[in-house]
Parts: C-alpha cells; structure tokens; sequence
C-alpha cells in the first residue's frame, strides 16, 4: 500500500525520505497512462484552482505544469512576470498575499532567489511547489529524471550517474544529488575548477575530467552552460568547453553499452553535448519531456487530493 | 482466517471457500455467455484491485466453455472517485489498461463487492471517456446491499444480507494468497479499565481459549437463522 505523502508543500528532493520519492515516482508512473488516452482529461482535481507564477524564463517547464493541471482538471493560470505588476516594483510578499486573496489551492513557483519558494511556504495558505529556486533545488525535474532512469533500467539502487557540465549553477544536479543518493544509486560529478560546486563535493566524488566520470556509467546527465548566469569568465571559450566537456559519440563510448543520455534542456547543441549525441539512439531527452508531465501529475495529485495527515 | 485484516475488524463467518468460489465463477462466466454470445466482441474490464484478477478467471472460463476468450482490461477508478479531495491517504495509482478499443462493443465490468454503488459510478464515467460501448454490464462476485446511487448488478455471486458496521472482503490467490470470501464485524471497543490491566501478552494468549471456533460458528449460525425469520 501507499508510503503516503506526509507533506503539505515540494520544496525540495533534500527533506524528502526514499519512502516519500517512491510514492511520487509510483504514482507519476500509474498517471503516465493517462496522456496515451484518447481524451486526456480526468476530473481528480476538479474545482482546484492552481496559480504558475514563475519569476524567470521557463518553456518545458511551465507548460509541462500547465498540462498536468489542465489533464487533471485543475483551473490553472499562469503569470510571467515580464508582463505583471512586479514591472511596477511590487515585492514576492506583496504579490503572493494579492493572489491569495483570490484563494488559490496552490502556487507553482520559479524564482531567480533560492529559497524564494520556502519563504512562500512561509507565509501563504497555499500549498507551494518549487519549480527551480535559484541555483538551490529544482525538485521535479529530478523527479523526473529519476522516472525516466527507472523506465530505462528498471531501478535507481547501483546505478552509476555521471552528472556532467556547470555544476555550480545548477539547480538540477542538485536535486539530482540528493534524489539519487537518497536512492541507493552512485553519483559521480564532473565538471572544469571554475564551475564545480564546493557544498555538492561532499555529497558525491567529483572529478576535472569528464573522461574518467563517464568511464562505465550506466547514465550521463549533461547540464546546460548558463550562459546568462555567467557574469565572470568561467571558461575561457565556449569552443574550448566543448572539447574539454562536451559530450561527443568518442566520449559516450567510454559508458556501458546501453548508456542512456540525459539533458534537462534546453540544449546548447555544440556546447555541452554534440548534436549526433543528442540525437543518438541511447538519447532519451524526449522521454524526459514526457514523464515530465506525468511526475508533476503526481505531485499535484499527492499534494491536492486525499486529505492532509500530516503538516510539514 | 482473513490474511487481511483491516484495523478495528474481527472475523465473523466464511462465506466462500475455494471451491465454491471457483462454482460460482463457473456459474457466472456461463450466465454472461448465455446473455452475450459473442464472445470475441465482449470486452471484461475488471475494477482494481480484485475486479482484474476476477475479470481474468472469468474470461479463461468463458473461454473454456465457448472456445473463443473476450479481451480483459483493467480499470483504476481512483481519479474519478468522488471522494478523492476528502479522504485519505490516497491509494496507490496503478493505472487503466484497456487494449482495444470499446466503441460498439458490451463491456462488463468485473468488481468483488458490490456496496454503495459509488465505485461503480466512477467506474461508468471513465468508461464513456474511452469510448462508446454499445451496452455496459456489471458483474460482482458479492452484492451486500446499502446503495447510494440507483445501480443494480447483471450477474451476481452471492447476494448478502449485511449490515453497515460489517465488511465483505474477498481474497483472492493472485492477490493474497487464498481463495476466500469472509465476513468481518467491528470489534467492540475494549472498556477502559479502572485498576492497572495484567501484562497484555498473557491476555492475547488466552482470547482464542475464551471463544472457541465452533461457538462463533454456531452464534452466526443463530443469527442467520433470527434473520431469515424476520424476513
């Protein structure tokens, strides 16, 4: 039977118990159905209305939310920001007590500041789901990850994972970290001097040389440069990163035959992977999209139906 | 003895052994082929959880009396249960299989038990949603009364007799290891006691002693039997 769900908001992959991303992961693979349906509507949350409120440039994401609220029949609207009243200088606080006046069941949020969301959580009624805080969490795309590696090999437990690319900046290495170790797999991070994570190194082994990280991975997950958030010269060129880093067929060839490939998007083709990589059979970048949809289902499931047991 | 036993429950009385469980499968497979001989256009969908493995041993029957099987499905009513935003904790999502379309075709629904009629009512609008049927029957191994919403069941196991404080579970051996069908009661709620209570071990111990099997037997068969007199 079901661990449960004994949380109130997903803030993070790093509170969370296995138990606890077992449910998730169950749940978003029993949901996964529901998209192959020929109407793809179940009325789950009917009458929930969810706010998607997200502070920084998102594709994927967002409308990965969207459609998962909308196939749950959830009443959802989003808010970029770019064209909102934080134009006109209104504070997190001040606009997330002004949408919860209009009592929303929950916000999905993206922010440039870690701990945005927590602070949310803080302060509103709401239920808060952390779409990608800064460069602290972005649990779902973990999540989904994790489903994705699941489908592929059958369990997350010995796995080996090499994470690959601007460690530093990413969010999703690690709310990769925490899930994966959490469930048993072994993680190995690579990435140039300048953009390796001092906190992350004690959570995993961390190698300069994506050579020996991807030696007899059974997965290698690429990050994407972040080109935006790279005020100071953290690579002397983006030419030199690709050789250096990039992922190329020469390199997946070091892997275990049936290697999977794995990138958040989006993708900066010639930069961290090559675009014959991307493409290759052992991608699977497109299933990620797709069990994106299903994991955050799941997680607007679990957080709005059934009654809350437990308050965290 | 149940291999289930929900908290607060105690056994009352087995309804169903194996073999007359496996009788009145038997039983019914041959009534829904009497009433659908066209087996091949006959789609059985069983309810999780004990509705598919029901919905399975069904079909495998049919197929051995009229040589033709009907294609099995599988149906996960949680998402459209009514109830969903207001109990907890949530079940387990297993998911809906059904591999062939069912527009024109009967579908009989499978369940175990067949109570307020709420399950088969969410059952019914996930259904429509993935097709037009021509006709849609319902099957269950037990109906133990007390509808809520205006259902009535096709082919039917065992009708009971039962009140709201007693559960009717099914076990099923895909399931739980054994072919069973029993009849739980609630346990009456232990009377706080004034003076400290001797040590529990020694207590457990000596309830089975205190009531002995062919007396529960007998007090059910008594019941039974004032029932059925007053009716």
């Amino acid at each position: 039977m079901s661990a449960g769900f004994p949380h109130r908001h997903l803030l993070g992959i790093e509170p969370l118990e296995p138990s606890h991303i077992e449910t998730i992961l169950d749940t978003a693979q029993g949901l996964r159905e529901v998209l192959d349906r020929p109407i793809k509507k179940v009325p789950a949350l009917r009458g929930k209305t969810v706010v998607n409120l997200f502070y920084e440039a998102s594709t994927r994401t967002r409308s990965s939310f969207e459609i998962a609220e909308k196939v749950l029949s959830a009443d959802s609207l989003s808010i970029a920001t770019g064209t909102s009243s934080v134009q006109k200088g209104e504070t997190l606080l001040d606009t997330a007590k002004n949408l919860e006046a209009m009592n929303p069941d929950m916000i999905v949020m993206r922010h440039g500041s870690s701990g945005a969301p927590h602070f949310l959580a803080r302060h509103c009624r709401s239920a808060i789901v952390n779409a990608g805080d800064g460069a602290h969490e972005h649990p779902t795309q973990a999540l989904l990850d994790a489903l994705t590696l699941r489908q592929k090999k059958g369990r997350l437990k010995g796995l080996k994972v090499a994470i690959v690319g601007d460690i530093l900046h990413s969010r999703v290495a690690r709310s990769n970290v925490w899930l994966l170790t959490k469930m048993g797999a072994k993680v190995v991070l690579s990435a140039p001097p300048t953009l390796m994570s001092p906190g992350l190194e004690a959570l995993a082994p961390t190698t300069y040389s994506i050579d020996e990280a991807v030696e007899g991975a059974d997965a290698i997950m690429m990050l994407r440069i972040q080109l935006e958030r790279m005020g100071g010269g953290y690579v002397p060129s983006l030419r030199e990163y690709h050789r250096r880093f990039g992922l190329t067929e020469e390199r997946v060839k070091r892997a275990q035959k049936d290697v999977i490939i794995m990138h958040p998007g989006p993708m900066n083709r010639g930069v961290e992977i090559a675009s014959e990589v991307a493409d290759g059979p052992y991608s699977v970048i497109l299933d990620q999209v797709t069990n994106g949809v299903a994991v955050r289902m799941a997680v607007l499931l679990l957080l709005l139906g059934g009654a809350q047991e437990a308050q965290s | 003895m149940t291999t289930r036993m929900p908290p607060g429950f105690r056994e009352r009385q087995e309804l169903m052994d194996k073999s007359r469980l496996a009788r009145t499968l038997s039983r019914m497979a041959h009534e829904i082929l009497e009433r659908e001989p066209e087996v091949a256009r006959t789609v059985l969908v069983g309810v999780r959880t004990r509705g598919v493995p029901l919905a399975r041993r069904l079909a495998a029957l049919m197929a051995e009396a009229s040589g033709v099987g009907p294609v099995v499905g599988a149906l996960d009513i949680t998402l459209y249960r009514d109830d969903l935003t207001t109990v907890g904790p949530q079940p387990v999502i297993k998911g809906t299989d059904i591999p062939c379309s069912i527009d024109g075709r009967t579908v009989v629904l499978v369940d175990d038990v067949l109570y307020t009629g709420r399950t088969v009512r969410a059952a019914l609008d996930e259904l429509i949603d993935f097709g037009r049927p021509a006709r849609i029957e319902l099957a269950v191994l037990v109906d133990r009364g007390h509808r809520e919403l205006p259902i009535r069941a096709d082919f039917v196991g065992r009708t009971l007799t039962t009140t709201r404080q007693e559960m009717v579970q099914v076990e099923l051996a895909e399931e739980d290891g054994v072919d069973q069908v029993v009849l739980l009661e609630r346990a009456p709620v232990p009377r706080p006691r004034a003076a400290p209570s001797p040590p529990r071990v020694a207590k457990r111990r000596r309830l089975p002693k205190r009531r002995p099997k062919a007396n529960l037997k007998a007090a059910s068969r008594n019941r039974q039997r004032t029932r059925r007199g007053t009716r």
